[in-house]
């Protein structure tokens, strides 16, 4: 709620009493108005709902510093890959350890995740779904092919062969 | 306001640089141009991971001597990289304040992704010509 003071009130409340009232003034129309509590200042994070487009648009961030970190993993493989058979089977021992397996799931999804939110991203690039529902359903539908395309992938990778 | 009568320097000399580098849509194009690429290349990379997946060194070495393969994966090492450098570039300039850590932090990233993706093409080089 607001309510506007005329501007002879102003300089005696600022000067009196603006550091003891916890309220904001500001000036807006000629008119210095009374805001009932300050304003949130952007981003303000803590006090937001979880919003789908939010949390997608830093985890696709996120996924995108994990990818590039992962590609050490990627020329690592193939400097193994060339440099012999010893090699070769060492890395297929740590891939085939249970931990390498777990880093390797994560890398998956990680890299489904970004590749569909990428798609996404690419839509709104040529101007299509750019609206509220549009970013809602197509956040839903990136997140439903990563998931579609992780437990396929590693479906076929332990039956399919 | 800073005119400092002891300068040699123009005032023209100073603010040079100081704009746009006119490079912001090369950037964002190739940006994306690279993330379309990516998308029949990781799938076919995916698709090379299941052949290789569970087969041993001299499996996997005549897979990757297959040209299609091969090239493949040397697209995707290029395109790959690319895609890295642009994006985590955009990153550091939206998280790292001073100017001097961006700048600093922006060339150390480049110059190890330029060294990964470096290795990663010459070791596929060498495994194509084992």
């Amino acid at each position: 709620m607001m309510e506007t003071l005329p501007d002879s009130m102003l300089d005696s409340l600022i000067l009196a009493g603006c550091c003891l009232i916890p309220m904001n003034y500001i000036y807006i129309n000629r008119k210095y108005v009374i805001m009932s509590r300050p304003r949130p200042l952007s981003p303000h994070l803590s006090i937001w709902r979880f919003q789908l487009p939010a949390v997608m648009s830093i985890t696709h961030r996120i996924t995108a510093v994990i990818l590039t970190s992962g590609t050490v993993l990627l020329t690592a493989w193939l400097i193994a890959l060339a440099s012999g058979e010893n090699s070769f089977e060492l890395v297929s021992m740590i891939v085939s350890h249970p931990l390498g397996q777990f880093v390797m799931f994560g890398y998956s999804v990680v890299l489904f995740y970004h590749a569909s939110n990428g798609v996404r991203h690419l839509f709104w690039d040529f101007g299509k779904g750019l609206d509220i529902p549009g970013v809602y359903a197509s956040g839903w539908i990136a997140i439903a092919v990563m998931v579609v395309l992780t437990v396929s992938f590693w479906v076929f990778m332990f039956f399919g062969r | 306001m800073a005119r400092s009568t002891n300068s040699m320097r123009t005032p023209l000399a100073k603010v040079r640089g100081l704009g746009s580098a006119k490079s912001g849509v090369h950037h964002w194009w190739h940006q994306r141009l690279t993330a379309i690429a990516m998308v029949p290349l990781v799938l076919s990379a995916i698709y090379l991971v299941f052949r290789i997946a569970g087969s041993n060194y001299n499996q996997a070495i005549s897979l990757l001597q297959n040209p299609f393969y091969a090239a493949i994966l040397l697209l995707l090492i290029i395109t790959g990289f690319w895609h890295c450098m642009l994006g985590i570039q955009v990153v550091i300039e939206d998280y790292v304040g001073s100017e001097w850590g961006r700048i600093t932090s922006i060339l150390i990233v480049k110059a190890i992704l330029i060294l990964l993706a470096t290795l990663s093409a010459l070791s596929l080089f060498k495994i194509v010509s084992i």
